[in-house]
């Protein structure tokens, strides 16, 4: 009997979870609610303005977390918005809503819109002739079909593109 | 040891599916009313303990979700911890903080929403991948092969168990949180869907989306401020081997735990020292078998559960904070199904399967 120390590195088995998942039904909350629903309807951005500070959430939330005041009044906000951080993607992800790899380069970005004081996320595009820059002006450009999701949006770009 | 209170507490209706309301609403909900309730404005906070469980909150250190509910980014932040089981054990913590002396108040909140990810699922996940999980164990096949064990030892019949449930939902029927507020009579119970014998449909809690929280205090701030404290006389947890190392008919942990805070509270005869206990039953089985570990099997059942427990909401990772929350309500004289005159409460939760761990509370009026 060997030595369990000593056992052969090609006899150290593991075991492979297979292809079972875990699906989940998150609600979206009233607030987020009405956010997607005014994306996918009018193609406007709505904020929740605290009534203590003054900022506008973007996405919404239930609660200034400083003020720790609940938030009821809405913001328009956008369409238009600046660019705060950025990155390019080379490496490919799986995107957990439809299991599929993403085709990589692409641009990942925060963007400020106008009149909002947190950031937004959202998928960036990229202009190889003109790569992006914080500070750069965006507007979004929305899917033809849209159904009350994020992806509503298909992405973000310049704000001068052609 | 210093002396600490139970100075607010809150809990929301417990539903199948809020559908509604993401699950840092709930916590907001919670927070916010147990601090209304203690008389207390978020700036006298001095930290926050959330419970909250990863898996059925479908997302890694879920309780980054919940701190902006909980009031953990207010004025430029306060101090926020976490603990990944039920809300019981998580307002252990929350008194250990106060008894460090770092810290006057703890708001304790648990919550999560069994209606968003497939519960079954996620508890064969807590078990071994290698030799357990492909087997198909899930909370209720494991509390089925406990409450055999248990009956075979006991020599309960399944209409005993029935009994447990029909005095519980009559129970329940007078508490607005509960989520089954009807009356079924033991015929019923018998003859609804077997699950996994002897567990039937309605032997296993209905599973609840809700939130809960509780409010803790240092003798001082809870004197200055808080016109009825309910002051924690005993307090003790304790886990146990893992299932297949132990008899499941038993549960040393729970014995344990009891002895622990019977001895803190000086109770030397449980059934006649405690006037009310709420118990984390989490299947019919549960409700004896904790009883008799607790030393509280010949208690006059109407001075258990008068809540209805948690056959009548079973809210994983807030229902053993409940039980403390109900045990604050029957003292101060606020429950819904109110107990004689009590004195004293027993509190008792248990986290994990075929309850792995236990946490017994007494809490006392003076």
């Amino acid at each position: 009997m060997a030595d369990i120390n000593r056992l052969n590195r090609r006899d150290v088995l593991v075991f492979a979870s297979g292809g079972a998942f875990q699906p989940y039904r998150y609600s979206v909350g009233r607030a987020g609610s009405r956010f997607l629903t005014e994306l996918r309807d009018h193609g406007r951005f709505l904020g929740l303005r605290c009534p203590g500070c003054g900022r506008v959430y973007v996405p919404p939330r239930p609660v200034c977390g400083p003020c720790y005041r609940k938030m009821e009044e809405w913001a328009e906000v956008g369409p238009l918005g600046t660019l705060t951080a950025f990155t390019v993607l080379r490496f490919a992800f799986i995107d957990p809503e439809t299991g599929l790899k993403k085709p990589v380069p692409y641009g990942y970005g925060f963007i400020r819109l106008d009149g909002a004081d947190t950031d937004l996320q959202h998928f960036l595009r990229i202009d190889p002739k003109r790569p992006p820059k914080i500070g750069m002006r965006l507007r979004p450009v929305f899917e033809k079909e849209r159904c009350g999701r994020l992806s509503d949006i298909r992405h973000f770009e310049r704000e001068d593109t052609p | 040891m210093e002396r600490v209170a139970v100075i607010g507490v809150a809990q929301t209706v417990f539903e199948a599916r809020k559908e509604a309301e993401t699950y840092a609403d709930l916590v907001y909900e919670v927070a916010d009313q147990a601090l209304k309730d203690a008389g207390m404005d978020i700036s006298e906070l001095g930290n926050i303990v959330t419970a909250s469980n990863d898996f059925l909150d479908g997302r890694t250190i879920s309780s980054m979700a919940v701190g902006d509910a909980a009031g953990a980014a207010f004025g430029g932040g306060l101090n926020i911890s976490t603990v990944e089981g039920d809300g019981a054990f998580a307002a252990f913590y929350g008194l250990s903080r106060i008894l460090s002396g770092g810290y006057s108040t703890t708001l304790v909140t648990a919550h999560s929403k069994s209606s968003e990810g497939n519960p079954l699922l996620i508890s064969n996940a807590c078990f071994d991948p290698v030799y357990e999980r492909a087997l198909g164990l899930d909370f209720i096949s494991a509390a089925a092969l406990q409450a055999r064990v248990y009956m075979e030892r006991r020599g309960l019949s399944e209409r005993d168990l029935a009994e447990v449930v029909r005095l519980n939902r009559a129970k329940g029927v007078l508490n607005p949180h509960a989520q089954v507020r009807r009356e079924i009579s033991i015929s019923e119970v018998l003859a609804s869907k077997p699950l996994a014998p002897p567990i039937r449909e309605l032997d296993a809690g209905p599973l609840s989306d809700g939130a809960a929280a509780v409010i803790l205090a240092g003798e001082d701030f809870a004197r200055r401020r808080c016109s009825n404290p309910v002051w924690i006389e005993g307090v003790s947890l304790c886990a146990d081997a893992r299932m297949t190392d132990r008899q499941l008919w038993e549960s040393a942990a729970l014995r344990k735990a009891a002895q622990a805070a019977y001895g803190m509270a000086g109770i030397a005869n449980p059934s006649d020292e405690i006037d009310v206990a709420e118990i984390y039953a989490a299947f019919s089985y549960q409700e004896p078998l904790w009883l008799e570990e607790l030393g509280l099997g010949a208690m006059d059942k109407s001075r258990v559960n008068p809540s209805g427990g948690c056959l009548c909401a079973h809210a994983l990772v807030s229902a053993g904070l409940v039980r403390v929350i109900e045990a604050v309500l029957q003292l101060r004289g606020k429950a819904a199904n109110p107990a004689p005159e009590p004195r004293r409460a027993l509190a008792h939760a248990q986290s994990g399967i075929c309850g792995q761990s236990h946490c017994v509370w007494i809490l006392g009026k003076n």
